[in-house]
Order: C-alpha cells, then sequence, then structure tokens
C-alpha cells in the first residue's frame, strides 16, 4: 500500500512537468500585448520607444529560450515570476486568494457529499417509486441549471428576506459564524450540480451492485438487509462513485471562475477572469500551473482511495 | 417464530413442496417459469434436479428461500413445509432467520458469488456470528475449521486474503464452507460445478457428497450434466418447459427412463465408457416459449410417440413399473415398449474413415507459443514472465480426419488453434498447411481453405448485421462469388446445408436460439468451402441436445465434404465421439496421443488416467461400482511450470527422476505415443 502511494506521488512529477511545458507554450501562440494595454489604459499617447523599454524591463524580449529557462528555474523554488500588471510576485497575488476559492470547494464538496450519499441511496433502494422519482428530477434540475444563474436566484431570495450577508468576506478562522453566512451561498450554487452528478452515480452504481451475484450469496447467507446494502453493497458501490467525486471536484476548480463573479469573490476565479483580460501572461501561467496541480492531487487522492476500498488494486502492486 | 420450537411432526420428510409456481411479471408479457410442481426430499437426501436451461430448474430452487427479486416473481404454492413448518406465507424477515442457518445454498459461479472487497474469513463468518451468535473469536477459530474441512491449505493465513487472491475451485470450496458454517439440514446447490475443470469437479462433488453423507446433511443439486446425477444423486426431477415430467431413484431414470424426454436427452449424450455407436439420437426442434406455453403435453411438439391424446396436459402419475417412481406421460407403456428405438431410425451411420497412406493436410512441427506477461512495473525494475502456452508441439490432421484436442482450461488447447490461424503469430515452429509452410505472407493464400467456429455463437457474430449478410461477408471479402444474386443463392444454400431456414437470412443473430446461432457459426466458415475447420469449443454452450444436432451437422458435413477438423473440446466423451485421433494436453505439452480407440480404452498417461476417472458416466450401477482415484491440487502457474515432467506435482506415480528430466513423447503402439518415463514400467 505504502509503495503504491509511494508510485502514484512520483507518477505526478512527469505530469506536472508537462503541464508546465505546454502552459507555456501556448500561451506565447495567444496573440495580444500587455505592456500596450497597461500604458494605453494610463491615458495619453504612447510612443514605440516607451513600449519598447517597458517590455525591455519586464524580460519580455528576451529570446524564447532564455524565458523558458527561467520559467521552468523557478517553478521548482516557488517562483512563478512576478505578475507583468501589479509587478507582484505571482505567487503571493495566488496565494492571497486561493485560500477562499479553496474553502468554497472543500464548502462545496463536503455540502455534495452530504446530500449526494442519502439522495442516491434512497433513490436506489426506493427505486421506480414516488420518491425515487422525486430525487431524479432535483438532480437532474442540478445537472441542467448553470451555477450562475442558480446563484443570481440565490442572491435574489436572499434580498428578498432582507438579509445582506456582510460584504467582503471574513475569514473562517477569524469569525466563523459570518464566514459561514457569506459562504454557504456560492456552495450551494455550485454544489447543486456536484450533489446531482454524485447522487445520480451512487444510484446507478448501488443498482448495480445490488443485481450482482454476491449480494445474492449475502442474502442467501441470512445476513440482515441492513448489513447487506451497507456492508456488501455500499463499499462496492463506492468505487465508481468516489472518482466521480474527484473528476467533479476538479471541474469545480473551473466553474469557480463564474461563481465568484456572480458573489463578487475575490478569489482564483476572478484573478483568472482578470489576468485573461489583461493578457497577463506570468500570472495566468502561474493560475493554470495551480489548477493543474490541485487537479493532479485530487486524483492522486481519489487512487488512495480506490486502493483503500478494493483489495484488488492494492494487491496489484 | 422460530423453526426449532415447533413440534416436528414428520421427522422423515424435510422438505415438502406441493404446487409451486413462479411468474415472472414483466413489462408487456408474464412467463411461468415454474409451473405447479410438487417434490419431497427427506433428511439425508441427495436430490438431483436435471434439465435444458430454461427449464426453470435454478428459478425453483431459489424460489424456495425467496431469493428471487420480489418485485418481479410472484411465488404460490398450496404449502412449502420444511421440517415440518409450512414457510410459504413467511415474509423475507422471517426466512432471513432460517437461511444460511437451516438452508443454504452454493451458486454456479464462485468467480462472482463472492464479495471482492471483503476478506474470505469475514465472508465465511458473518453467518456464524449473525446465526449462531457466535464473537468474533469463536467464528474465526470456527471458520478455520470449515476452511480445514473443505480442503482449503493453510487456513489461518488465507482467512485473511481476499477472493482474487483464490483459484476458481477454491472458491467454491469457500462458498461451501460458507454452505456448512451453521450445520444446514439442507443445502441446494446451483449448478457448483459448472463453470470447473473435471478433475476440480470431482474434488467438489466428493467433497459435498462425502459431508452432506457425514453430517447427515441433505442436498438438492442443480445440474445439466446426467454423468453428475448419476454419480452422485439419490434421486431425480426431470424437468422440461417449467414441469416436472419425471421423478424416481437414479436407478429408475438411467436404467427404465420412461418419459420420452428422458430417453432422448439419455441417448443424446455421447457416452465416454462406449465407442461411437452411431449417430447420437437428437430431439427435434426446441423448448417451447414459456410466454406462451401449449395447452397439452409441453413436450408433444418435439416428442417422436405424439398422438391426438397428447393435446390434453397428462398429470404427473405413479409409474407402474417402477416403485416411488413418476412420470407425466400418456403413453408410458408405449416409450417403454419402443424406448431407444423411438430416436434410432435408419441413424446408425459409420464414421467417415480417412485414408491413411494420405498426405496430411495439416502439419505441425514443434509449434512454440510463448507469451511475454508483464508481471512487475517498476521505476528503475520491471519484471516480465514468460507463458509457454504452447511448448513444442507436433502433431498432423490427415485429409477427412477429426483429430480431438483435450485438457482442463489453461493447458494451451486453444492457443494452439489460434497459432495455426496465426491469430496469434507462433514464436517458434512450423506449421504446414496443404504442403505450404505458413508465415506472414503465406497465410492470405491459404486463410481460405482453413476456418473457425468459435464457442460462443453469440459474442462470435455481429449483433448489428444480419444473418445473411454476416454469411455474405467472407464471399465478398475474397471475391469468390461477385454478382450479388449469385451471393445471395449461395448463402440460401449454405443455410439450408446446416439445417437452418432461408428466410432467417433477414433475421438478427439475438433472434436465434443457441443452437441456431452456432449452425451459422458452422455456416460461415462452410461459405470458403474449406478443407480444415478448426472448432473451439464449438457445443461447450449449448445445451445436451442441441449439442447432439449440432455433432451429427459437423459428422453429416465431413461425411458429405472430405472436411478436417481439429476439435477443441474439454468434454472427453464429446472427443471421443466425433474423433479419429485425440490429444491430451497438459500445461502447454502433449501427454498423449492416440487413436480414439486405444486412447479410451488403454490410457496410458497418468494425466488422461486421471481425467477419465474424473468424468462420470450417465450410468448409477457404473458410477457405484467405480473407485475414483482424484487427482489432487490443481494446475500450477504456466508462469513457472514445475520441473522435468509438467505433470510431475500432481502425478499419482510421481518419483524423484520424473522432475530431473522431461519426458519425450515416445511410441507406445503405432498410433499411440506417450510423454511419460514410466509407460514402460505400467506395462511391464
Amino acid at each position: 500500500m505504502l509503495k503504491y502511494a509511494f508510485n502514484r506521488i512520483l507518477l505526478m512529477i512527469p505530469t506536472l512537468i508537462a503541464v508546465a511545458i505546454i502552459v507555456f507554450l501556448v500561451l506565447r501562440v495567444v496573440p495580444g500585448d500587455i505592456v500596450e494595454l497597461k500604458l494605453t489604459a494610463e491615458g495619453g499617447e504612447v510612443s514605440m520607444e516607451q513600449i519598447e523599454a517597458e517590455k525591455k524591463r519586464l524580460g519580455l524580449n528576451d529570446p524564447l529560450h532564455i524565458q523558458f529557462y527561467n520559467y521552468m528555474i523557478g517553478i521548482p523554488q516557488g517562483d512563478l515570476g512576478i505578475s507583468l500588471w501589479t509587478e507582484k510576485p505571482v505567487a503571493e497575488e495566488i496565494g492571497s486568494r486561493i485560500g477562499l476559492s479553496f474553502q468554497l470547494a472543500i464548502f462545496s464538496t463536503i455540502l455534495a457529499v452530504l446530500l449526494a450519499f442519502p439522495l442516491g441511496t434512497l433513490s436506489a433502494l426506493f427505486r421506480g417509486t414516488f420518491l425515487d422519482y422525486v430525487i431524479r428530477i432535483i438532480t437532474i434540475g442540478g445537472i441542467a441549471v448553470p451555477a450562475f444563474w442558480l446563484g443570481m436566484l440565490l442572491i435574489m431570495l436572499v434580498l428578498s428576506f432582507g438579509k445582506l450577508p456582510p460584504l467582503g468576506t471574513v475569514s473562517f478562522f477569524v469569525d466563523p459564524l459570518t464566514n459561514f453566512n457569506q459562504m454557504i451561498w456560492p456552495a450551494i450554487s455550485v454544489g447543486y450540480r456536484y450533489t446531482s452528478v454524485v447522487a445520480r452515480m451512487l444510484r446507478s452504481s448501488i443498482l448495480e451492485v445490488l443485481s450482482e451475484d454476491y449480494i445474492r450469496t449475502a442474502r442467501a447467507k441470512g445476513l440482515y438487509e441492513r448489513v447487506v446494502i451497507v456492508k456488501h453493497g455500499m463499499r462496492n458501490a463506492l468505487l465508481p462513485t468516489v472518482t466521480v467525486i474527484g473528476l467533479e471536484f476538479a471541474f469545480l476548480l473551473g466553474g469557480l471562475v463564474v461563481t465568484e463573479s456572480v458573489f463578487n469573490l475575490n478569489g482564483i476565479g476572478k484573478l483568472f477572469i482578470d489576468s485573461v483580460i489583461r493578457n497577463d501572461l506570468n500570472l495566468l501561467q502561474g493560475l493554470v500551473l495551480t489548477v493543474a496541480t490541485a487537479f493532479v492531487l485530487v486524483n492522486l487522492i481519489v487512487d488512495l482511495c480506490y486502493a483503500a476500498l478494493d483489495p484488488r488494486i492494492r494487491y496489484q502492486s | 417464530m422460530s423453526v426449532s420450537k415447533i413440534k416436528k411432526y414428520n421427522n422423515d420428510v424435510l422438505l415438502d413442496v406441493l404446487n409451486l409456481s413462479v411468474t415472472f411479471e414483466l413489462k408487456n408479457a408474464s412467463v411461468k417459469a415454474v409451473d405447479n410442481i410438487s417434490f419431497k426430499i427427506k433428511r439425508g437426501e441427495f436430490l438431483a434436479v436435471v434439465g435444458e436451461s430454461g427449464c426453470g430448474k435454478s428459478v425453483s430452487a431459489l424460489s424456495i428461500l425467496k431469493l428471487l427479486p420480489p418485485k418481479i416473481a410472484k411465488i404460490e404454492s398450496t404449502h412449502l413445509i420444511f421440517d415440518g413448518v409450512d414457510i410459504s406465507n413467511w415474509t423475507t424477515s422471517q426466512l432471513r432467520e432460517i437461511r444460511g442457518k437451516r438452508i443454504s445454498m452454493i451458486f454456479q459461479e464462485p468467480m462472482t458469488s463472492l464479495n471482492p472487497v471483503l476478506t474470505i474469513g469475514d465472508q465465511i463468518t458473518e453467518p456464524l456470528i449473525t446465526h449462531l451468535k457466535l464473537t468474533a473469536n469463536e467464528a474465526q477459530n470456527r471458520a478455520i475449521e470449515l476452511m480445514s474441512m473443505v480442503g482449503i491449505p493453510e487456513p489461518e493465513n488465507r482467512l485473511n486474503q481476499y477472493p482474487h487472491q483464490f483459484s476458481g475451485g477454491m472458491r467454491q470450496r469457500v462458498m461451501i464452507a460458507i454452505g456448512l458454517a451453521c450445520e444446514p439440514d439442507l443445502i441446494i446447490a446451483d449448478e457448483p460445478t459448472t463453470a470447473l475443470d473435471v478433475t476440480i469437479q470431482a474434488q467438489i462433488l466428493e467433497l459435498l457428497k462425502d459431508i452432506s453423507k457425514r453430517l447427515g446433511i441433505a442436498v438438492i443439486m442443480i445440474t445439466h450434466n446426467l454423468g453428475v446425477v448419476a454419480a452422485y444423486a439419490d434421486n431425480v426431477n426431470v424437468m422440461y418447459a417449467a414441469c416436472i415430467i419425471e421423478t424416481g431413484s437414479s436407478n429408475d431414470i438411467f436404467k427404465n427412463p420412461s418419459h420420452p424426454y428422458t430417453i432422448g436427452l439419455l441417448r443424446s449424450v455421447p457416452r465416454l465408457d462406449k465407442s461411437r455407436e452411431g449417430k447420437l439420437a437428437t430431439i427435434y426442434g426446441l423448448p417451447p416459449n414459456l410466454m406462451n406455453p401449449p395447452s397439452g403435453c409441453r413436450f408433444a411438439e418435439r416428442c417422436p410417440i405424439y398422438e391426438k391424446q397428447c393435446d390434453n396436459s397428462p398429470a404427473l402419475i405413479d409409474n407402474v413399473t417402477s416403485k416411488n417412481a413418476k412420470v407425466a406421460c400418456w403413453k408410458t407403456d408405449f416409450a417403454k415398449v419402443t424406448g431407444a428405438k423411438m430416436y434410432a431410425s435408419n441413424k446408425k451411420t459409420k464414421k467417415s474413415v480417412p485414408d491413411v497412406n494420405a498426405t496430411p493436410i495439416l502439419t505441425v512441427n514443434n509449434l512454440k507459443q510463448h507469451f511475454n506477461i508483464s508481471l512487475r512495473s517498476g521505476w528503475f525494475t520491471s519484471k516480465s514472465g514468460k507463458v509457454k502456452a504452447v511448448d513444442d508441439v507436433s502433431f498432423s490432421i490427415l485429409p477427412g480426419e477429426t483429430v480431438g484436442l483435450v485438457g482442463e482450461s489453461g493447458c494451451g488447447k486453444t492457443s494452439v488453434g489460434r497459432s495455426i490461424l496465426h491469430l496469434n503469430n507462433p514464436t517458434n515452429g512450423d506449421i504446414n498447411f496443404q504442403n505450404i509452410s505458413m508465415n506472414k505472407d503465406s497465410i492470405a493464400l491459404v486463410r481460405r481453405d482453413m476456418q473457425v467456429i468459435f464457442q460462443d455463437p453469440f459474442s462470435s457474430l455481429n449483433p448489428r448485421m444480419t444473418i445473411g449478410k454476416i454469411l455474405e461477408e467472407p464471399l465478398i471479402v475474397h471475391k469468390i462469388i461477385n454478382d450479388k444474386a449469385s451471393r445471395l443463392k449461395r448463402v440460401n444454400e449454405l443455410l439450408e446445408q446446416v439445417g437452418l431456414y432461408t428466410y432467417m437470412a433477414d433475421r438478427y443473430p439475438h433472434e436465434l436460439s443457441g443452437g441456431q446461432r452456432q449452425r451459422v457459426g458452422i455456416a460461415r466458415a462452410l461459405a470458403m468451402e474449406p478443407k480444415l475447420i478448426i472448432c473451439d469449443e464449438p457445443v461447450s454452450a449449448l445445451d445436451v441436445s442441441v449439442q447432439a444436432q449440432i455433432i451429427n451437422l459437423l459428422e453429416d458435413l465431413q461425411a458429405e465434404l472430405g472436411i478436417s477438423y481439429l476439435f477443441i473440446a474439454h468434454d472427453l466423451a464429446v472427443v471421443r465421439h466425433i474423433s479419429h485421433k485425440v490429444i491430451v494436453m497438459y500445461l502447454g505439452k502433449i501427454m498423449e496421443v492416440a487413436d480414439e480407440k486405444s486412447l479410451y480404452s488403454k490410457p496410458q498417461h497418468p494425466y488422461t488416467k486421471a481425467l477419465l476417472d474424473a468424468a462420470p458416466v450417465p450410468d448409477p450401477e457404473i458410477e457405484k461400482n467405480r473407485k475414483r482415484t482424484i487427482l489432487k491440487g490443481e494446475l500450477p502457474s504456466p508462469l513457472n511450470p514445475p520441473p522435468g515432467c509438467v505433470f510431475s506435482t500432481r502425478c499419482p506415480e510421481y518419483t524423484k527422476e520424473c522432475s530431473k528430466l522431461t519426458p519425450p513423447l515416445v511410441k507406445f503402439t503405432d498410433e499411440h505415443f506417450v510423454s511419460c518415463i514410466k509407460v514402460k514400467e505400467f506395462n511391464a
């Protein structure tokens, strides 16, 4: 098991290196120039000399291989360069905002798992009944409704009750209650889809597992139905569900871009949009790399969960 | 209410089933899968339920404990008295108390019947903890006891292992251990050995019989294998189309079968203990569709002695001649008199004999097929192993000859077939077909003359193509017939040649029965007018009566067209019936080659002897007097075959020399070759 985990962790390295290279190359192909944007934004006429000088100062005129070398050497040292716009270190820009996004992601994951498990299980066990239909309608809604639209509805709902959460996010560690009040709405708007996808997956995998031969064996042994479902059924049904939880978590990080705008949260989603609009290559690189790392980490956790749940995978290595 | 508290009014009869019916309510139809069956089983009795697939034997067994999906399956009965208590109206939670405790079940598929994520120990101790309220420690000790009772080595260590670390045979032993855990009164075994090899089957059945006799447990065994019935059962129920049509002691059924179906069934099985006497008897047609069963006798449509009277349903009544036997047939007396003759009409044709002096159509010399398998992949160290699926195999096939290739699963018989077809490129060796040495370039030339029939008639036909398209395709690909009209004519010809109707050309594979699909497989092979057909387990997925039809068809085609067959199978009796020459393989090597007669009557190699010994014969009298020497252990890992003779680890005649040198295939008589260093000794 330890060796399996170690192998998985080592495998992350080449994946991340590949991501770094691809991101670097793709961004250099994208047209647009931050220097022009930055200087004209300050108003007034800008001469070619000024642009050239600024480019030189920011190192944008260096040959590509030098830029690449600096970039790749920086990564392992935690140096992602400086933001071309604010000229603060990229790591700092991301670091100050990632906490919020991460909290939102975790929040909605917890919410989704807490809701999806009872929903999916009930739906499977009461298959074909009224309850099943209700749950299935609710969950298909979650897949169909876009998170940002749901977010806007939620804001209107909160407003109509006149209970507006205070603006400006408060850290969870400073004032958990206010923080919860602020985060719960975006978490719901993102978590609805998450819940739906996981609940539907759980439903179908429970149904599949319950028709397996070993469930019949368990019943023929005279075990209590509760034991048959929970001990023999659920653990097997969890395997595909865990994969979906992991995949959706990664999907969610991307989805935050829109939701954070709707709720006006200053997380990496918003930073993403800003950096794209401003053509801030360094910041964009850093952001993509951060999200990719999160993605790979989540996959690692999924793999480890798999090994913990399924002895066949555990013993293969 | 607990069963034990109620007074037992009849100690002798353990289970009394009266008028049991099971109806499956499907969306647009209802199927009566079990129709009004009644039977009794006594304490300690071994009852076999036989019948072909779809006859309702498994469903009736599962319905006793209501293990069928409750929403679809409607179970009705007058009564279902188990140990003096009517359990027919019990709810599932009441039944739960006796499931696994007083009645336990063993299922067919040992591979899927155990939970893959729980340890073996956990799965064996579960019923002990639930029913007998043992503590975890007590249960574990009992589990170890049970595991050694069913012959699982090192039970203490294996307790913490998972199902995937066990072989099929070992998993079935685990299932038996679970079944025995609470010392039940009745074990229901649903095809317990169908998925297993014949030597393992013998191990498992002997174990089941031995333990049940010792502990006084009654056994209901569901099977389609008549040999197994004759060898182990006290009494037999024969089921056909959801009804019990004949019941009696094993002797009654095999010696004096009274129902035309039973007679037909017994006559259509090839015999291991007898040379071919003629063609196999076949029962015409297929079992009726249970969605719309015939109103009269359900066998009437296929019965050779049908009369007007048979349009009324016959009751299961006492059979006049045998005590305790019952039969559901209007014409029992007539059936008895006519007996075997019913099915034997002008079928006594001889097997065609190949010309011994002809040049072989196929010669295989020193064929080797090795596979590299990655065992462990690491960052800097990876380990790969070599599986010698076929290791130095040589043989030849004459024109018009059938060569049988037998052995247990994993012996390399299928790999031989695939190498000859160049579906796998052989690692080494020479394959000579019609005097052309086969290699990558010449294969295209000879492939037309060499065709294949696969085991699974369903998955080997493209489900999205009609039968006509399937048969037409090779004619197009090989540019044999170029205009459409004559192609269709040829397709019709082929269909008729294999006993199908021309209108079936427009059907899809799923619209045909298993036997019909296998006929399509044969027609597809015939389309190329081949000289050699490699038949890879062509009948092992089919029911007995259909199997006989296919075997007869293959024989007819050989007599008519002079085709040669390489007949790969694990069923020794079928191979004996159809083959001129038989090759026995074990772990990639040939153990023995001989003509059919001498191989079966004078087997020389200990492995051949063991195989023949393990296979039961459908005759209870022979079975009673038979002393089995059962092969111990299982097939060793092909990654790490034993040194010297590959069979040495399981051989009853093993001596030290066997591990030292690999025995060559030596001549015993002109037509008989054996690979064993002690052959001379046996005959001294």
